[in-house]
């Protein structure tokens, strides 16, 4: 299968900067430009950006647009306020993830919908399917019209600041604001996937290479997918495809805390109910090596009675200094302290189940 | 640049020649480069036999798994305990302080079976294009 794969509107940019192009979800996408390990402790200390305009928009507007969400969403999207924004799965009637994501309140009657970017079709699918309440919602798939860069480390505030009019400083977590971006009609989102301060910038999808290099000239670095991953892992956050799939629950992946199950007219209610009650045999774990070894997806969790899982993701930690991995084992073996061994091709290595996130970064309080 | 005293196997690893019979082996600056930050270098015990290109241990990137072949048979002497601590010699100095094995040749015409500089090179510039 020879698919043409797709670029981003940064695509030139990545390739002028020497980024190294990879496959992914479709999208040739820079997997590094330098080292994966240097672009992973530059956005721990300073500030990095990242380009995800592979990742989907999908605009959900209309008096039907709350209700719709909500109907698809673990989360009531009536309940959101404007302004805000939640992490979410998308989840079938059987309880399966179809994708995570967050979802973003614009407007009264006004949503914006994050999909992953090998989601991108099944979400927008997913939520037309169930686009037939009594008032149906406007569903524009506008994935094209704009860039997404995530501008994430501890200095991304300081950077954007001098090149906006609006007082970033009182843009919460998991809040945005709309503002000019010298000049640009952008959305600064104050969320991420490094577990690390940050916005991600949504904008137009010609002023994105402009906004970059400007970015850069203000101190922020190229950091690609191969750094994104690493970042992620460290704070302890899932990636669909990868740890989590339609074959795994919300219980299972250990994301009940964002699930709402309990909500009238919600699609996937009733199994996740039934989940929730019945209690689930597997359950996602973040591990330590306490050997030495680097686990990796698809390798098996081995305790005295045979394979009791499977590791799901799992690497080097730059920002610890130690191999961390997460997987799904049998829920007796999911406590934290529980022991088991990683078959790292043929090599039985000792690990420890620990709780997530691996990383928790200072807080400005904390300081 | 690929140094002009080595000897390069297609697997991109090289031998340096100390003595008639002990070489050091390591992998190429390509190789290093190809692999990204190594985290994690698994190489055999000493006293093991090797035979030539075969697997002779594992290296661990950011990224990923590759198998390591040594470049001559013999046996293992010395391996760089280095590595252990800093695998990320393999990136700064691949051909110096990122060395992997100093093993002991069962047989110097092997040496033969391996390129020149030029003809690594060449080999290279091929799987660049």
């Amino acid at each position: 299968m020879t698919e043409e794969l797709r670029r981003t509107p940064l695509y030139d940019t990545h390739v002028e900067l020497g980024g190294r192009m990879v496959p992914f979800s479709g999208w040739e996408m820079p997997i590094q430009y330098d080292s994966i390990l240097l672009e992973t402790r530059l956005v721990r200390f300073g500030v990095g950006l990242f380009d995800v305009s592979h990742m989907g928009r999908v605009e959900v507007n209309g008096p039907g647009a709350g209700p719709l969400l909500s109907s698809v969403l673990s989360i009531s999207a009536m309940a959101l306020r404007e302004g805000s924004a939640r992490y979410n799965v998308i989840c079938d009637e059987q309880g399966g993830i179809i994708d995570d994501g967050i979802v973003y309140r614009k407007g009264e009657e006004r949503f914006l919908v994050i999909p992953n970017a090998g989601n991108r079709a099944a979400v927008y699918d997913w939520i037309v399917k169930w686009n037939i309440g009594p008032e149906p919602a406007e569903i524009v798939d506008v994935s094209d019209d704009f860039a997404m860069i995530a501008c994430q480390g501890p200095a991304a505030e300081f950077i954007l600041e001098p090149l906006t009019s609006v007082d970033l400083s009182q843009v919460r977590p998991f809040r945005y604001a709309d503002a000019k971006l010298d000049g640009v009609d952008t959305m600064f989102a104050r969320t991420g996937y490094t577990g690390e301060d940050g916005f991600e910038l949504i904008l137009p999808s010609g002023s994105a290479e402009r906004i970059w290099s400007l970015l850069m000239d203000q101190g922020a670095i190229a950091a690609g997918l191969g750094a994104r991953d690493v970042l992620r892992m460290e704070a302890g956050l899932l990636l669909h495809g990868s740890d989590m799939s339609t074959e795994v629950n919300p219980y299972e992946a250990a994301l009940e805390r964002f699930v709402r199950p309990n909500r009238r007219r919600y699609i996937a209610g009733e199994a996740l109910r039934r989940i929730r009650d019945e209690g689930v045999n597997k359950r996602m774990v973040g591990f330590n090596m306490v050997e030495r070894g680097i686990p990796r997806h698809g390798y098996a969790i081995l305790a005295e009675s045979g394979q009791i899982g499977e590791v799901t993701s799992g690497g080097y930690s730059p920002t610890l200094d130690r191999s961390i991995g997460m997987g799904y084992v049998q829920t007796d073996y999911s406590t934290e302290g529980s022991r088991f061994k990683i078959d790292i091709r043929g090599r039985s290595v000792e690990a420890e189940v620990t709780s997530l996130p691996f990383y928790t970064r200072r807080r400005r309080s904390d300081s | 640049m690929n140094p002009a005293d080595l000897r390069y196997s297609k697997e991109h690893e090289w031998l340096r020649m100390e003595s008639d019979d002990v070489g050091v082996v390591g992998i190429t600056e390509f190789a290093a480069d190809s692999l990204g930050d190594v985290v994690f270098v698994e190489l055999p015990e000493v006293g093991t036999e090797l035979a030539q290109f075969e697997k002779m241990g594992e290296i661990e990137s950011v990224k990923a798994v590759s198998d390591l072949f040594t470049p001559i048979s013999g046996e293992v002497i010395e391996r760089n305990e280095d590595l252990v601590d800093g695998p990320e010699k393999v990136n700064d100095s691949p051909f110096h302080f990122g060395w992997m094995l100093r093993v002991r040749i069962s047989d110097t015409s092997e040496v033969d079976n391996l390129l020149s500089a030029e003809e690594y090179d060449a080999l290279i510039s091929a799987e660049e294009a």
